[in-house]
């Protein structure tokens, strides 16, 4: 499998209080531990099983996946935004790996 | 003795058994193992209806990708918030398929995410506030192809 790559949409600007919308997907193949390969052995579980979303240091949304979220697990939720700053997201992979991905907001 | 009459209730008397079971045990019989699971995350209570909606499409063509949306009303302030939702599914080969965690820094309690259904069954939403009070909702999506194939 190639390396999961992150993809996260946040609006640039925002006024202070603001709730934003905020849209993350990252490729990934969440293998389910269900499957069976060509050899007729079931294919060991590999999947993201955390997911979580920081602003300046704080917890904003986070997720506990099971192998029923589907292949590129994609998320949509929202974030109220008190002032400037970064957003950090972080996805946990069953073997270890962590992808990260920041994106700063600037509030007016 | 056996008349005709007799027979024939038997009949439908065993016909309407068997449909019953039928019903009652669907082929992954993990209903069971959903109630466990709400048991498990409400802590034993049973959740009440209202104020959490699901979102879920009435007919899924590809149960591999079936968008859900949850939604709780909720202020999301210090003191009241949605502290998580969980979501099961229970034809599943295992009920459980995800729980978000808010804060009152969501903003809003609600999350948008693509979930795989094995076939058509009940998707249920729970969530617990941050008073220990839980709601929960549910909906029945129609699966054309299922999504657990291999």
């Amino acid at each position: 499998m190639a390396t999961p790559k992150p993809r996260v949409k946040v609006p640039k600007k925002a006024s202070a209080g603001e709730i934003i919308t905020i849209k993350t997907l990252i490729s990934h193949d969440m293998e389910s531990g269900q499957r069976k390969g060509k050899d007729g052995n079931v294919i060991p579980r590999q999947i993201i099983n955390k997911f979580t979303c920081e602003f300046n240091g704080m917890k904003v949304f986070e997720c506990e996946l099971d192998p029923a979220v589907a292949a590129n697990p994609y998320f949509e939720f929202n974030a109220k935004v008190p002032e400037s700053g970064t957003f950090k997201f972080t996805w946990v992979d069953d073997d270890g790996s962590i992808y990260t991905d920041e994106q700063k907001i600037a509030v007016n | 003795m056996m008349t005709r009459r007799r027979l024939l209730a038997g009949t439908a008397t065993l016909t309407a058994m068997a449909g019953v079971a039928i019903l009652a045990r669907p082929a992954w019989a993990t209903v069971e193992a959903t109630d466990a699971a709400i048991g498990a995350f409400t802590g034993g209570k049973t959740p009440e209806p209202g104020k959490i909606t699901l979102t879920a499409p009435e007919i899924a063509e590809n149960g591999n990708s079936v968008p859900v949306t949850v939604e709780v009303d909720s202020p999301m302030t210090d003191g009241d918030y949605v502290a998580s939702v969980t979501i099961l599914a229970d034809g599943n080969p295992n009920p459980e398929v995800a729980t978000f965690h808010f804060t009152p820094l969501s903003g809003t309690a609600a999350a948008t995410t693509r979930i795989r259904l094995a076939k058509t069954q009940n998707v249920v939403a729970i969530a617990k506030m941050s008073d220990g009070s839980t709601f929960s909702d549910r909906k029945e999506v129609k699966v054309t192809i299922g999504g657990c194939g291999g």
